[in-house]
C-alpha cells in the first residue's frame, strides 16, 4: 500500500469509547494512513463508559475502567486534547475551534460526540444536588453525596437509572426510583421479566414506584425531594436523572451536516460532507440510532475499512441487553414485541426464580427475554443474528443450550413439588403435604384411598388437584391418573382450584407472579384467566389486592353495561327495590339531561337508563350521587339485586317485614365482587311473590320465621332453589346470608354461578358448612364482612369525582378538513 | 411513499394492555392499542362480526378480545382469529420519540370506507 508523502490530518471531536475504538480499528488496517488528534471535554484518558455503574457501586476503581492508558497516545504518536471541547466547525476552511480558541487543521473529520442525558423540563431542575449519570464527573458528584448518607432519588427506571439506584443502594443511600412506565425496562423486558425485577430490586431494599410522572424538584438553595404529579412528595439530598439519552448532534448541525434525530450517515459512517464521518450514539444510520456499546463496534469496524479503501459496510445492528446489577440476572435482544407469525416459547420455573421467553418466527429466533438464568443469552443472541433454522432445536430450545444438546428431562410438577412438607395441601380436613406424602407412601396409591386415610380432598374437592400431583410425584410411573383434568384455560395445565389453593398456599398477590410462580404458557395470559386471576386475588387479599383495569371485562372496568351500539346502560342502587320523588325526579332528569332514549324497569326492581356515552358516564353517575344514589352493580360478576315485595307492612298475607329484611340484606351485600352475578330475593310469605326460589339466595317469610333457599337461577337453565334451612329471626338470615356468599365466593370457580357450583359440590357439603358448622359459619360471616370494610365505596363517586378519566374520554380528535378536499 | 403523519398525543396516554379511541368527525372511531411489550397498533374500532368497540376488549399478546361476544381480532392484521371469519381495517401507526403518529390519509380513507 502506498502513502502520500505527507500524511492526512485525522481530527477526531470525542475522547470516548466510539472515537478511541474508532482510531483503533483505523490504525490496526493501516497505522501509517492517518496523522491523528483527538479532542476530549473531559479531562482524563479514554475509559469505558459502560463501567461507570461498577465504579459507582464499589466493584472497579478507575484505573480499572481505563481503555487507553496515556501510553497508547504517546506509542501511536496521538495528540490528545483532554479538558478542551470543540465549539465549532468551518466545513469551508476545514477547521475546529476548541474552547480554548486553539484551531486545528484537518484532511478528515470524525465526529463521535456520544449522546448528552435527557434532563426533563421540571421546576429545580438546575437546583444543586440534581445529577445525570453520563461520565466521571457525575460519578465523583455521586460518590460524594452518598458520603452523607441520606435519601435518594432516581428518575428513570431503564438499564441506566436501575445501575445508579443500585450503586447508590450499596453506598447505603436510601433509594427511590420514579419509573414513568408501569413497568421496568419496558424497552427491554416485557412485563413478565419487568415485575420479578421490580421485586427483586424491592427485596434489596429500594422503593420502586412505577407509573409515577415527577412534577417538580424541590428545595431551598439545593435538592430537598421531589414531587410527583399525584402529590407525593419523596425527600431526597441527590436526585439523578437516568430518564434517556439524545444523540449529541449540535456541532454537526451547526455545521449544516443533514441531521434527523442523528446525524445522517452512510454504510461508511461518511456524513453528507464527504470529509466529515461520525460514529456512535450521535449517527442515524438508516433511521436507527442506538444507545447501546455493540453497535457501535460494528459501526468502527466499517467506518475503518471505509477509509482504508475496504468495502464491507455498516449493515445496521441487533442489539442484546445485560443489566449490570450483581446478583440479578437479566437478558434480552432483538424484538420482543411478538407480531405475525411469531410464536413464543415461554419457560417459567418459579422456584428458582426462573423467566425464560423467545420469540421464534419462520422457524429463526427474533427475540429473547431472560430473567433469573441468563446463561444462554448469548447462546440465543448467536443463534439470532446467524439467523440460524432452529427447527430441529425447537422442543428443546427453551431448556438451553446444554438441554438441547441432550440433558435431563424437565418436572412439570415443580410448583407443587417445591411446597414444603408443612403446606396445607386440604384446607377444609386441615391436612398438610407431608401427612399427603406420608400417606401415598404408606399404601394410599388412589385418590379414594387418601381421602379415606387421611381425609385430604375428601370434602369439597377443591385440592383434588394438588392431592393428584402429589400421587403422581410420589408413586412416580406407578401412578396411572384418575381424571380428566379441567385447566383454567390453554395458558396454564392448572384447575380452577389447584390456582386458588396456591394462591394462597405461596402468598401470590399479583397476576404477573402467579403466572410466573404457577408456569403459565403464555406471556401475559388471555380474556378467559385475566378476569378469573383478578377476581381470585381481591377474594383471597382483601384490602391488600391491587385492581388490574385491564383484567376487567368491560362492564366491570367502565360500570355501566354495554350496548349493541357501543353506548352504557346505568342502572341506579334503589335498596330492596324502594325508591322515592327525589330519586325519581334525579333519574327523570338524568334521562332527559342526556337524552337517553329508553328508560326500563327490570326483571330485578330498578331503573335502567339506556343509550349513555362512555363520556357522559361520569356527569351522568355525579347526577345520581347527587341525589343520594350510588352504584346498582348491574353490570358486575357481583351482587346485583335484592327483589322483595311488600311484605307485612302493607300485604294482608305477610307475614315479615320482607321489604326491611330485603334493604337490610341489600345495606350488608352490596358492593362485593363474586365469581358470577348474585340475586337475593326476600318474599313476605309463600307466595313467593318477589320470586325468591329461583335466585341465588333466597328467603320466604312464614309465620314461625325465615326459610333460607340457595342455588336458583333463571337464564338459560332454569334451576330452583334447594332449601338450605329455616332459622327463627332476622338476624340469623343475614348471617346465613353472609356466610354462603364468603363460602360461594371462596370456593366457586369463576364464571360459575350458584346453581351448577351447588351441583358439583352437593347441597349436603354447603350444609355440613353452613348449618352444622356454627363455628365456621361464623368465621365465613366474618371474613365476608372484613373484605366488604373495603368494597362498599361507591365507584361512580369515585369517577365522579375524576378517578380514571381518561376511561372516559378519547386520546384526541381529529377534525378531517381533508375529507371536504379529498370528497 | 411515506405516508403523511398525525401527532395524536404522548404514547404515556395508552394504558398498557388497553386502548383509547380516536374519533374522526363525520365517521366512526379509531381504537388505539397498547400491548403489554410496548407496541402500538390502531384498528378501525368496529368489530367485524357485529360492530363491537375493541377499545373495550381486552387485550392478550397482539390480539384484542371484542367485548360483544367475545371474537379475537388481531391487532396486527384486523383479522379475526380462530373459526371466525371477518377482518378490520388497519391504521398505520407509530411512536417516534414518545409521540403517537397516525398515517393521515389511511385514517381518513378507512373511517371513509366504514362511513360509506
Amino acid at each position: 500500500m502506498t502513502h502520500p508523502i505527507q500524511r492526512e490530518h485525522l481530527v477526531v471531536i470525542g475522547n470516548g469509547m466510539a472515537g478511541c475504538r474508532a482510531v483503533e480499528e483505523i490504525l490496526a488496517r493501516d497505522p501509517a494512513q492517518y496523522r491523528v488528534t483527538i479532542f476530549g471535554a473531559e479531562p482524563r484518558v479514554n475509559y469505558n463508559r459502560i463501567m461507570l455503574s461498577p465504579l459507582l457501586a464499589g466493584e472497579k476503581s478507575f484505573d480499572d475502567i481505563v481503555i487507553n492508558d496515556q501510553a497508547w497516545y504517546d506509542d501511536n504518536a496521538i495528540d490528545l486534547v483532554a479538558g478542551d471541547a470543540v465549539v465549532s466547525i468551518d466545513r469551508a476552511a476545514k477547521t475546529v475551534t476548541a474552547r480554548s480558541g486553539r484551531v486545528t487543521l484537518y484532511d478528515k473529520l470524525l465526529i463521535a460526540t456520544g449522546s448528552d442525558p435527557f434532563i426533563i423540563p421540571v421546576p429545580g431542575k438546575d437546583l444543586p444536588g440534581v445529577v445525570t449519570f453520563r461520565d466521571m464527573d457525575d460519578v465523583d458528584a455521586m460518590l460524594k453525596a452518598a458520603d452523607g448518607g441520606g435519601d435518594a432519588v432516581v428518575i428513570g427506571g431503564g438499564l441506566l437509572g436501575l445501575e445508579a439506584a443500585h450503586g447508590l443502594s450499596l453506598r447505603g443511600m436510601k433509594v427511590t426510583v420514579i419509573h414513568l412506565m408501569p413497568t421496568l425496562m419496558e424497552r427491554q423486558l416485557d412485563e413478565a421479566a419487568g415485575w420479578l425485577l421490580k421485586s427483586a430490586l424491592e427485596g434489596r431494599g429500594q422503593t420502586i414506584l412505577t407509573g409515577a410522572d415527577t412534577a417538580e424538584i424541590f428545595g431551598e438553595g439545593k435538592v430537598e425531594g421531589i414531587r410527583l404529579k399525584d402529590g407525593r412528595e419523596i425527600p431526597a439530598s441527590l436526585v439523578v436523572m437516568a430518564v434517556g439519552i439524545r444523540p449529541s448532534t449540535g456541532l454537526g448541525r451547526e455545521a449544516g451536516l443533514a441531521a434527523g434525530r442523528g446525524l445522517h450517515v452512510d454504510d461508511h459512517m461518511v456524513t453528507s460532507d464527504p470529509d466529515i464521518l461520525a460514529v456512535g450514539e450521535c449517527v442515524e444510520h438508516q433511521g436507527q440510532v442506538y444507545g447501546l456499546v455493540a453497535p457501535l463496534w460494528e459501526m468502527c469496524r466499517a467506518l475503518a475499512d471505509g477509509l482504508t479503501q475496504r468495502h464491507t459496510g455498516y449493515t445496521g445492528s441487533v442489539t442484546s441487553t445485560k443489566l449490570k446489577v450483581s446478583g440479578i440476572d437479566v437478558f434480552s435482544a432483538g424484538d420482543f414485541s411478538g407480531g405475525e407469525g411469531a410464536e413464543d416459547i415461554v419457560l417459567r420455573d418459579a422456584s428458582r426464580g426462573i423467566y425464560k421467553r423467545v420469540i421464534v418466527k419462520d422457524d429463526r429466533i427474533v427475540g429473547a427475554v431472560l430473567y433469573g438464568d441468563t446463561a444462554d443469552g448469548n447462546w440465543y443472541f448467536d443463534l439470532l443474528k446467524k439467523q440460524e433454522d432452529i427447527a430441529d432445536l425447537r422442543d428443546s430450545l427453551i431448556f438451553g443450550q446444554a438441554f438441547a444438546q441432550g440433558g435431563g428431562a424437565l418436572d412439570p410438577n415443580s410448583a407443587v413439588a417445591a411446597l414444603s412438607a408443612d403446606a396445607e395441601i386440604c384446607g377444609c380436613n386441615g391436612v398438610t403435604k407431608g401427612k399427603v406424602v406420608s400417606t401415598i407412601e404408606a399404601g394410599a396409591c388412589t385418590l379414594d384411598a387418601v381421602r379415606a386415610t387421611c381425609k385430604a380432598s375428601a370434602s369439597c374437592g377443591s385440592c383434588t388437584g394438588l392431592v393428584e400431583t402429589l400421587l403422581a410425584i410420589t408413586l412416580g410411573d406407578d401412578y396411572a391418573g384418575e381424571r380428566e383434568t379441567k385447566t383454567m384455560c390453554k395458558c396454564t395445565s392448572f384447575s380452577h382450584e389447584d390456582v386458588r389453593a396456591l394462591i394462597l398456599e405461596k402468598q401470590l398477590k399479583a397476576i404477573p407472579q402467579v403466572m410466573q410462580e404457577l408456569h403459565w404458557t403464555t406471556p401475559d395470559g388471555c380474556s378467559s384467566c385475566r378476569p378469573a386471576l383478578n377476581y381470585y386475588l381481591l377474594c383471597a387479599w382483601p384490602g391488600e389486592h391491587e385492581e388490574d383495569p385491564q383484567s376487567r371485562f368491560v362492564n366491570e372496568r367502565m360500570h355501566a353495561n354495554i350496548q349493541k351500539d357501543g353506548t352504557y346502560s346505568v342502572v341506579p342502587r334503589m335498596w330492596g327495590g324502594v325508591t322515592n320523588p327525589r330519586e325519581l325526579r334525579a333519574i327523570a332528569d338524568v334521562v332527559e339531561k342526556y337524552e337517553a332514549p329508553l328508560v326500563k324497569v327490570t326483571g330485578g326492581q330498578r331503573l335502567d337508563i339506556f343509550g349513555i356515552k362512555k363520556e357522559d358516564l361520569p356527569a351522568v353517575w355525579a347526577d345520581l350521587n347527587a341525589a343520594g344514589m350510588v352504584s346498582g352493580h348491574a353490570y358486575g360478576k357481583a351482587l346485583r339485586t335484592v327483589k322483595t315485595c311488600v311484605g307485612s307492612d302493607w300485604c294482608r298475607f305477610g307475614t315479615q317485614d320482607s321489604t326491611g329484611l330485603g334493604i337490610q340484606a341489600e345495606r350488608m351485600t352490596w358492593g362485593s365482587w363474586m365469581p358470577h352475578k348474585f340475586k337475593i330475593a326476600v318474599s313476605g310469605c309463600p307466595r313467593n311473590c318477589a320470586e325468591a326460589t329461583i335466585k341465588d339466595f333466597g328467603v320466604i317469610c312464614v309465620d314461625s320465621g325465615y326459610e333460607l333457599h340457595i342455588g336458583g337461577n333463571g337464564g338459560i337453565k332454569l334451576r330452583g332453589t334447594d332449601l338450605l334451612c329455616k332459622v327463627e329471626t332476622e338476624q340469623e338470615a343475614l348471617d346465613y346470608c353472609a356466610a354462603f356468599i364468603q363460602l360461594y365466593r371462596e370456593e366457586a370457580r369463576y364464571l360459575d354461578r350458584t346453581a351448577p357450583w351447588i351441583e358439583r359440590v352437593g347441597l349436603d357439603y354447603v350444609k355440613a358448612r353452613i348449618v352444622d358448622d356454627a363455628t365456621g359459619r361464623e368465621a365465613l360471616r366474618q371474613r365476608f364482612l372484613f373484605s366488604q370494610s373495603f368494597s362498599q365505596i361507591d365507584p361512580w363517586a369515585e369517577r365522579a369525582a375524576g378517578a380514571e378519566k381518561e376511561l372516559h374520554q378519547h386520546i384526541a380528535e381529529i377534525r378531517p378538513f381533508a375529507v371536504m378536499e379529498t370528497a | 411513499m411515506e405516508p403523511e403523519w398525525l401527532d395524536i398525543g404522548p404514547v404515556s396516554q395508552l394504558p398498557t394492555l388497553g386502548a383509547r379511541t380516536l374519533p374522526v368527525r363525520g365517521g366512526a372511531e379509531i381504537a388505539i392499542f397498547r400491548t403489554a411489550h410496548g407496541s402500538v397498533h390502531a384498528l378501525v374500532n368496529s368489530c367485524p362480526h357485529k360492530q363491537g368497540p375493541l377499545s373495550q376488549g381486552i387485550v392478550h399478546d397482539t390480539s384484542v378480545t371484542c367485548p360483544l361476544h367475545n371474537w379475537r381480532i388481531s391487532l396486527l392484521t384486523g383479522q379475526a382469529l380462530g373459526e371466525d371469519k371477518g377482518c378490520v381495517p388497519v391504521i398505520p401507526v407509530k411512536i417516534d420519540s414518545g409521540r403517537i403518529l397516525i398515517g393521515r390519509a389511511e385514517a381518513l380513507a378507512g373511517l371513509g370506507a366504514v362511513a360509506a
